[in-house]
């Protein structure tokens, strides 16, 4: 990671062709310096952030006047970075019997600059928690007393938390943990402190800094989707061909729990959502023996979406293994005990991220925590399936080569949609694709759960989920279309897109035809798309023409009442 | 260690730091010599004085030199 000298000069550097947000940072401490640090680290992570800072110490000051500098500034993002320190001088001038409310009082007063920000900004909120200072007063005994300044510091983060849940453009980014991990010596310097107010030390702001643009690349859909792993010596010690079943290093035999710690990490990542694929230079039933048979495995093969197993280059297996998911290089992790593998996948993948693995597998977890890669800011239900739709996407894959007519394929599979507007079950996934569909998305217009809910109660808004199943399996819920009534003869198409898993079996004609069937049946002559190029929807931009509209100057037209159906083998449940 | 040769280091800390290669110091340069030496750099500048020599300023210590000579003897004092 660049040090703070290196992302001050990040500054001077060509932001043109990053994605600009608005991002202001208001504190309670001097907060210059973590303002460039975050410019800086932008422009590392590809954004381009326009940053407005508050003066010293005028967090309510801009926040509760509707006319301030920060509600002209229009930020997309506010960081609010309330200090420990100050929170300890608070609590300090307190009369001791006011001491136990200071978590309650400083919620309160969070809560009613959430609410004033929320009502003059539809903008995200990046709050910092409070890291920890003991000031001793009470020794151990803190914890077993309510009125000291821990119990109530600790008490207000775990409030944090809860009102972090409660209230969906509230994200907190955790700062207590990385004093944790670096430790309060390297965190925190005295001697700055007292001469500049600063309370975060240079050494530290990169982290800091990261950690904070870590949420924002996840609010803009840059996250990590999928772990490529390698197996020997890094899902378990030893190399199975050689070392055999009884000696490969899991649970209690030699360094074992390294691993077996290490694969239940790869487990939770799974259960979360991510997919994991096998990479490993071995014959496959050899690879595959531990999965099927050792007793200390924590991952099995029903949790790989792809499992390649061979003597083949990795940089081609990789390559495969994208092209099976469909999912960006720039959305994948390779894990790989080997410097040598780790080079020549990173020389001939630029966009894959490619850990320094450490030498000691001792050291993986501590690494790779620390590394963060896994920001999210959504969950839903389906992240607990994806593997399984993964699977079954590799399954269609080979049954589709044994076809030598693409149609007749499509018809053996059987396809079947459900369309539903949106309604509370399917909101959380409709939110999360709007995040994460980068490809098959004509207006990348990102929406929180929030939002959904709000447009599925509008009356001037038409919603449309799209499920999809076929003999293999359900795929889920993998096309949403938002239309907004624009006029009384014309629906305008604010969202439309798909998920990747669902190409090229004629989706779109079955969306097409219910949405225009929609229109017609209820007086609209015209529906009305448009196209918003990025870096990634290229695949999209003749979709509207493809489909028979009409370009009429940016946007698109199609006329609803002499369109007819076009062909497609799914089937409306 | 030389107190030239502290000086030199130090000479070039400043130039890495305010990210200007024009910058020549003299025992005499004091903050209002160079525009981008302000209380905010002041820190950073003392920080990385601190890393590169490993050494380390006390608060009172960070607030007390008038111009870049004094800084020097203070750095020297501690390395020689």
């Amino acid at each position: 990671m660049k040090d703070f000298s290196q992302l001050k000069k990040n500054i001077n550097k060509d932001f043109s062709g990053l994605k600009a947000i608005n991002v202001a940072v208001l504190g309670d401490t001097s907060t210059q310096f973590l303002a460039q640090a975050i410019r800086g680290m932008g422009y590392e992570k590809g954004f381009n952030l326009h940053i407005w800072e508050a003066d010293f110490n005028q967090i309510e000051r801009q926040v509760f006047d509707a006319t301030s500098e920060l509600y002209k500034f229009k930020p997309e993002i506010v960081i609010l970075f309330q200090s420990s320190h100050k929170l300890l001088g608070k609590y300090n001038k307190l009369h001791p019997d006011l001491y136990g409310s200071l978590a309650s009082d400083e919620k309160k007063l969070l809560e009613s600059i959430y609410l004033t920000i929320s009502t003059n900004l539809s903008a995200k909120i990046i709050y910092y928690n409070y890291t920890e200072i003991n000031d001793a007063v009470f020794g151990n005994f803190s914890n077993k007393t309510e009125s000291s300044f821990i119990f109530q510091l600790r008490k207000l983060n775990y409030e944090l938390m809860l009102f972090a849940q409660e209230n969906h453009d509230f994200y907190l980014c955790d700062l207590s943990s990385i004093q944790n991990r670096v430790g309060k010596e390297t965190f925190f310097q005295p001697s700055v402190y007292i001469n500049s107010e600063m309370v975060l030390s240079i050494d530290v702001l990169p982290e800091i800094s990261s950690k904070t643009i870590d949420i924002i690349c996840a609010l803009n859909g840059k996250i990590k989707k999928c772990i490529v792993l390698d197996l020997d010596n890094t899902t378990w010690g030893g190399i199975i061909g050689d070392d055999g079943l009884e000696n490969i290093q899991l649970g209690s035999l030699g360094i074992g729990k390294a691993f077996s710690e290490f694969q239940y990490w790869i487990k939770k990542l799974k259960n979360r959502g991510i997919i994991i694929a096998v990479c490993s230079k071995n014959n496959e039933h050899v690879a595959k023996e531990p999965f099927e048979k050792h007793p200390d495995m924590v991952l099995q093969l029903n949790d790989i979406a792809v499992f390649i197993a061979n003597w083949g280059n990795k940089v081609d297996n990789i390559i495969q293994i994208q092209s099976i998911l469909n999912i960006g290089f720039d959305s994948m992790v390779f894990i790989d005990d080997n410097p040598f593998e780790r080079n020549i996948v990173r020389e001939n993948i630029p966009d894959i991220c490619v850990p320094e693995l450490p030498s000691d597998p001792a050291d993986y977890l501590e690494y790779l925590y620390a590394l963060n890669l896994f920001e999210t800011t959504t969950f839903s239900n389906e992240d607990f399936e994806r593997t399984k739709l993964y699977q079954n996407e590799a399954k269609r894959s080979i049954v589709q080569q044994e076809f030598s007519n693409e149609d007749d394929y499509l018809k053996s599979l059987d396809m079947k949609s459900t369309v539903e507007p949106f309604n509370k079950y399917n909101t959380p996934r409709v939110a999360q694709l709007s995040h994460r569909s980068n490809q098959y998305n004509l207006r990348t217009v990102r929406y929180s759960e929030a939002e959904i809910k709000m447009i599925a109660k509008s009356e001037n808004h038409f919603t449309f989920a799209f499920a999809l199943e076929d003999k293999f399996g359900d795929n889920g819920l993998i096309c949403a279309i938002i239309l907004q009534k624009e006029s009384s003869t014309t629906l305008f198409i604010d969202t439309w897109f798909m998920s990747c898993r669902v190409l090229k079996r004629g989706m779109e004609h079955f969306v097409l035809n219910t949405i225009t069937t929609f229109a017609r049946e209820n007086g609209y002559n015209f529906l009305k798309g448009e196209y918003i190029p990025t870096i990634k929807n290229d695949m999209v931009k003749n979709h509207y023409r493809d489909l028979g509209f009409d370009e009429s100057g940016e946007f698109w037209l199609l006329s609803t009442f002499d369109y007819e159906n076009r062909a497609c083998f799914i089937n409306k449940k | 260690m030389e107190r030239n040769d502290v000086f030199k280091q130090v000479n070039e800390i400043f130039i890495d730091v305010l990210d200007n290669e024009s910058i020549v110091l003299s025992d005499q340069t004091t903050a209002a010599d160079i525009d981008e030496w302000d209380s905010l750099n002041h820190i950073h500048l003392v920080v990385t004085i601190e890393k590169k020599f490993k050494v380390h300023f006390s608060s009172k210590e960070i607030q007390s030199w008038d111009n870049v000579g004094e800084m020097v003897d203070s750095i020297y004092e501690k390395v020689k």
